[in-house]
This record gives C-alpha cells, structure tokens and sequence, in this order.
C-alpha cells in the first residue's frame, strides 16, 4: 500500500475571535510543541519568536463602548494568487527553502536550507515569519523537555509555523500500521487547537466536507468575481481571513458576529465597507 | 544549476533562466581562453613587449 | 620609492604622503573589517535589524551601489556596442567604480545572509522563479565580467606591461572587449531590473507591488532605467572628486559634457516612467487594495510625502533639467549640482524600495515599524566606502586610468576649453 493518499488535503483552520480570551495558551503550547527557544527578555516582540502569536485589537472606541478582541496569528498558509501554491514567500525564497506541499496545503520550511537572506520575512503580510537572530538557548535541564519531533533551528536562519506538522506525519504513519488510506479527523490536530482552553480552533481539510473547519467555512471553490485571484472566499458571513484582498488566500479563517471585527481583517477605502460585507463569494453574485 | 540537481525540471523556466546563464559564462569563457591563448601564442611567436 | 610603477610621465605625490592617506582611510576600513567580523562570529543580532525589518541598511546600500555603479555597463555599452568613441576617456575610470560597486555589493551580501557558509545554496538549489536567485547569477557573472573588463587597465601598468604574456593578453583583451561589454550589458539589464522586481513581486506588500510585463513588474524597468540614468552620474561625481584630490584635470570638458548629457536625457526620460508609474500605483494599484496613498506618508515620524517629492522633483526633475539644456550642463557649478541630486535621488529612491516596504503597516492593526541601524550595520556599510577610496587611489598611481591626464597637465588649463 502506497503510504501517500490519492486525494489533496488542504489543510485549514477557523479561530472564533468571539470564544478567544487571550489567555495565551495557543502560543505556550506551541512554543513549547515546537521547540521554539526564547530570550531571557521577550519584551521586544518584533526579534522574539512566536510562531503563534496572539495581537490584542480593540474598536477604537472610548468608554464605555471600547470593545477588545484577541485575535491568534499563526503562518496564514497562503495559497497564493488563484491558490495556485505560489504563496508570498514560497515564490520569493531563492534557495528552494520554503516549499508549498500540494497534499497538504502546508507551506514548509526546510531549515538546514535555509541560508538566512530573509526575502521571505519582507515577502509576508502577516509578520508571521521569524528569524533566529541568536543561537537557539533553554535555560538549564529544559533540554530535556525538547520535542524529539521536531528539529531545533540553528542561528541565521528562518521559522515559522508548520501547521504542527510532525503530528500530521505522526497521523499518517499510525493510519499505515492500521492499514488505512486515510488519518481521521481528531488523529491530527494542532497543539494550539487541542491547547485551547475556550475550543476557539477548529482545525482539519478544507477540502473535506465531514471535517467542521470546512462545514464553518463553506469554502467557496470558484473564484471571487469581484477579484479573481481570490479562491476559497467563504461563503459564511461571519467568517473572514486575512488580508484576503491581496490575494495570498490563507487558509486560516476567523469567525466573529461582530461587524467591526471583521472590518479589522483587512483594508477598505471609506464607505466600501458596506459595499463588500454583504458579498460572500461567488454564490453571492448568484 | 545543473540537471542532476533535484529542484532542476526540464521546464520553460528552467530552460530559459539556466539557458541564459550558461549562454553567459560560456561567452566569457571562451572570449578568456581565446585571449590567453592568442598571448600565449604571441608571446611564444617572439614578438617582445612594444608599445601600440 | 615607487617611481618604477608609477605612469611615464605622470606626477604623483610623494610616497610618504600617499602611504599617510591610504593609512588613515584603512583604519576606517579596519573598523568595518571587525565590525564585519563581529557580524560573521557572533550573528546578526549584532544588528539592530529585527523581524519587521528583515531587510534594512546594508539591503539598501547594497542596492545602492549596484545603482550607482550602473555607470559601468551604460558607459561600456554606449563605448563599445554604440561606438560613442569620446567616452574612451572615462570608460576605465567608470568601470574601475562599477568594480568596487559590485566587489562591495557582493561583500554585503556575504554579511547580510544569517548562514554566510551556505551562500551557495542560491546557485546550488537555485529557485529560478525568484527575482533574488536572478540576481545572485546576474550579479556574480557581471562582477565576472568588470574583472576581465579591469585587467587589461591593470596590465598596462608600466612594470607588468613589460612582460610579453601580460602585453599581449592586454592587447587581446581590448580586441574582443565589445563582446564581454555586450554580455555585462546583457546581464546588467537583468540583475538591476531584477533588484527592482525583488520589491514589485512582493504582492502582500501594497507599497511595493506593481502591475507589469509578463513576469517582470514595472518596477523591474525603472530600476534597469534608473542605474543606466543615475549611474553616470555617479562617475562624474567621483571623477570630480579625484580630479579636487588630485589639483589635475583628468578628463576633458567635452567628454564630460557629452555623458552629463546622455544622463540627462536618461534621467527626463526614466522620470517621466518613474511620475506615470506612481500616478498609476497611487489611483489604480492600491485603491484595489483598500489603501489611500496617505496610508504611505502619515501617521509616523519619519515617511512623510516630503520624501516622495524630494526623490522625484527635487532629485529626479530638477538633475534631469540641469542636464539636458546646454547651458546649465556646461555650467561647472550646476552640473555639480545636478549630479550630486542625481545621486541622491537614486540612493533615495533605493531606500525607499526597501526600508520604507519594510516601515509600512500592512494589517489594518499592525503599526508603523522604525529602526535605528547599530553601528556595526553603519561599519560595514562604510567599509566599501573606505575599500572603494583606497582601490581608486591605488588604480590612480599606479594605473593609466585617465588617456587624457599627460595631455591636459602639461598645458595651460585656460586653453583646455573647446
């Protein structure tokens, strides 16, 4: 039996921003699932690696009608314009150290490649990607708390979120000796979902209906008519990505009921807002 | 860089970047020897340093 | 004591007040050589270059040089491939700066990476839809070709010239030389077009992405066009300062006058593409993305509009006048004027296609990102400017690099003028 399965995974997330408190636990568990070293001081958040990393926004608002969400960041998992795999840094990195896994939808990072140019850091929207200023240090005897599934990284070069990939090798193996084509749903899941004390992730397949990632989405799979290099728009109207109109196509997904939340999701010019809100993908032009 | 590479792929890319490059080098390759060896040749013919 | 390698017929100064020179730029060369060391052994969070600005000071000085040593390839195309035979005079001065331009691009690559021993990855597993992977090739096959366009200069000096093989090859060199100034031409089009498309390609960075031809963004000409503008420039710049070291005129007017004019009309022309460019991206490009121009130019403390005018007008419109008409051109002062603008906007426009991308937030609650460089980036980005001094020192004294430096000292300088 072929340990590859025939049909493409894409691998996706929603984060409902209504459920996230902010308490942070995405972020240690997968620093700590990672291998993520750290400083002594993280204060400086723009030279400290946080692969998950949770930004607090608020509505501009004063009291009493200022209003917050926390709202987690991981590696967006950009497909790229048309989701054709050219994601923005993938395309750039000139060394081939970055890759676009067409089973999986997961953009890798292959460290013992990388040689540190940081193209793709510039090349990414999102900040969602680190590079190791410092030679990777844990205080004493938590060595010994390392994964031993995932490689440190050395100094110099690039990290950033693999969609904790060991787990879906983990997944894949353990379906082999079971002698199935397939892993199920619960058999991968990211540490940051599983770490969420308020179930705010709901990772699996985008490309699986049974999965609830894709039944919260409703990914829409034609291209958006109002810009076509937009692909997988969702079709739920509460739902929204990243920057979408750039058309990276993450597949990371936020759900919120508040219209102001979804706003912050991207950039509109003054009244265009109320122009796209309603507009959810092709079916909406239907 | 070269076919053996695994990234390398017989593509249009692949065929036009790379087809490019050593189009180039193998300018300046040739043009170099042709020049050392035309020197060489000269210099072995007899004709001392003078001026032009 | 070096009077045996010194040019026929050439005045130097004395040994002592060379070797004086040459020691205090070197111990400013020392500095960045350690800072360059500190860099290599101790990583780069001897920066203060962080995540936000994973490109910063040395990216743009590294553009910046390949800019301005554009002189090189525009000077030996119009020499060689156009026969434009007057700038024989200026063609070795030009491509002796393009050599240290380049030398020192690649150095500041080579301390810019975060794996310096891996830096052949970009050639060995070359992506070849990378606008930096063209570079890397263009970039090192030009740097090729400045050398072998360097070493006939460097053969013709007196005591090397003595010996056959060395005469010869020289001589063979300067036959076929319009076919490796058509390869440099060939690559420089690419490796300073791709240094444009680095920033256009970038499509989750609204202020650096453009619309353009096939693969290739606009940003990818106007960079080609800039370099091949602004470059001359920058040669007569550095051909004025040495002639004010010096006391010696070097290069007569006519010469000068014919390249500030030919980079007159480069430079008119690339800004007009540089103005239509910017319109096109600020009413068509952005607006598509959500974002007003003012997005760009408020709400921090340093990007303000003032630097979009002063790199366009003020460095692009006004050099690009002084330039083209006659009297202004043949104006000593003016001329100095517009080629240090000229310079200048260059330089500007090169930071602004890498730390202003950089400073600019993308999501609507990130904020505007500064930086301060460290002085080991300031350092070794001085470091090529001191390398660059002493490599034009030592060229001048020992070197022929000026046809016309006996011709013009050994007359009176009020009859030099045509």
């Amino acid at each position: 039996m072929k340990q590859e399965n025939n049909k493409a995974h894409k691998f996706g997330m929603v984060i409902d921003l209504d459920k996230c408190t902010g308490c942070g636990s995405c972020m240690v568990s997968c620093m700590s699932e990672n291998n993520v070293p750290f400083k002594e001081d993280e204060s400086n958040k723009k030279d400290s690696i946080t692969w998950m990393r949770v930004y607090k926004i608020t509505n501009g608002k004063s009291f009493p009608d200022t209003e917050i969400v926390y709202l987690p960041r991981p590696c967006q998992h950009c497909g790229g314009k048309g989701d054709h795999g050219h994601s923005p840094c993938v395309s750039v990195c000139p060394a081939t150290a970055t890759d676009y896994g067409y089973d999986t939808g997961i953009v890798s990072q292959i460290y013992t490649r990388c040689f540190g140019c940081r193209y793709c850091m510039g090349a990414c929207p999102y900040h969602a990607r680190y590079f190791n200023w410092w030679d990777p240090k844990w205080p004493e005897g938590m060595e010994n708390y390392l994964s031993p599934n995932v490689s440190p990284r050395m100094r110099g070069v690039v990290e950033k979120c693999s969609f904790c990939y060991h787990r879906y090798q983990a997944a894949r193996d353990k379906a082999y000796v079971d002698g199935r084509d397939d892993i199920e749903e619960q058999e991968y899941q990211t540490a940051c979902t599983t770490a969420c004390p308020a179930g705010a992730i709901v990772f699996g397949d985008l490309n699986n209906p049974a999965h609830a990632v894709h039944q919260i989405v409703k990914p829409d799979p034609h291209p958006d008519p109002r810009n076509k290099h937009i692909v997988g728009k969702s079709r739920n109207p509460n739902v929204f990505r990243l920057l979408e109109r750039l058309g990276t196509n993450p597949k990371v997904y936020y759900l919120s009921e508040r219209e102001w939340v979804r706003k912050a999701g991207d950039n509109y010019l003054e009244g265009e807002w109320d122009e796209i809100k309603n507009h959810h993908g092709s079916s909406s032009h239907d | 860089m070269f076919p053996f590479n695994f990234e390398w792929a017989w593509d249009i890319a692949h065929v036009v970047f790379f087809g490019g490059f050593w189009y180039a080098i193998g300018i300046l390759g040739a043009g170099m020897t042709f020049c050392i060896l035309k020197a060489a040749y000269d210099t072995m013919k007899g004709n001392g340093a003078s001026d032009h | 004591m070096d009077s045996a390698l010194i040019p026929e017929g050439a005045k130097r100064c004395s040994f002592p007040k060379f070797a004086i020179g040459i020691a205090i730029v070197g111990a400013v060369l020392l500095w960045g050589v350690y800072a360059m060391f500190l860099c290599w052994f101790k990583g780069l969070n001897q920066t203060n270059m962080n995540d936000y600005y994973g490109f910063a000071l040395w990216i743009w000085a590294d553009l910046a040089v390949i800019a301005v040593g554009g002189g090189a390839f525009f000077t030996g195309l119009l020499k060689y491939i156009f026969k434009v035979d007057e700038l024989k005079n200026i063609i070795n001065f030009a491509v002796i700066i393009g050599f240290i331009c380049y030398s020192s691009a690649l150095l500041i690559l080579a301390i810019d990476i975060g794996q310096p021993l891996r830096g052949w990855f970009i050639f060995w597993h070359a992506n070849v839809h990378s606008m930096l992977t063209e570079v890397a090739f263009c970039l090192s096959c030009y740097f090729a070709v400045l050398t072998i366009e360097f070493i006939p200069n460097i053969l013709e000096n007196r005591q090397v010239n003595r010996v056959p093989f060395f005469h010869h090859l020289a001589h063979n060199m300067h036959g076929v030389m319009a076919i490796f100034a058509a390869t440099g031409a060939f690559l420089s089009f690419f490796h300073q077009g791709s240094l444009g498309g680095v920033a256009g390609v970038m499509f989750g960075r609204p202020f650096a992405v453009r619309e353009g031809l096939l693969i290739w963004p606009w940003t990818f000409f106007l960079f080609t066009w800039s370099a091949a503008a602004f470059g001359p420039c920058f040669t007569l710049l550095v051909a004025k300062i040495t002639e004010t070291i010096t006391g010696k005129k070097l290069v007569k007017d006519n010469v000068v006058h014919l390249l500030a004019k030919i980079s007159g009309w480069m430079i008119t022309t690339y800004i007009i593409a540089k103005i239509i460019d910017t319109i096109y991206w600020a009413t068509v490009t952005i607006p598509s993305l959500g974002f007003k121009l003012s997005h760009f130019y408020t709400n921090n403390s340093f990007y303000g509009y003032w630097i979009l005018i002063t790199e366009v007008v003020l460095c692009g419109v006004v050099p690009g006048a002084l330039l083209i008409i006659k009297s202004t051109r043949e104006n000593p002062t003016l001329r100095l004027i517009a080629i240090v603008l000229g310079v200048i906007g260059v330089c500007l426009n090169r930071w602004v296609m890498v730390l202003q991308i950089m400073a600019v937030p993308v999501m609507s609650f990130d904020t505007w990102a500064l930086y301060i460089p460290s002085w080991q980036e300031i350092a070794t980005t001085i470091l090529p400017v001191a390398y660059g001094i002493i490599l034009i020192a030592i060229t001048y004294r020992y070197l022929p690099v000026f046809p016309q430096e006996q011709e013009l000292n050994s007359i009176e300088p009020a009859t030099e003028a045509e």
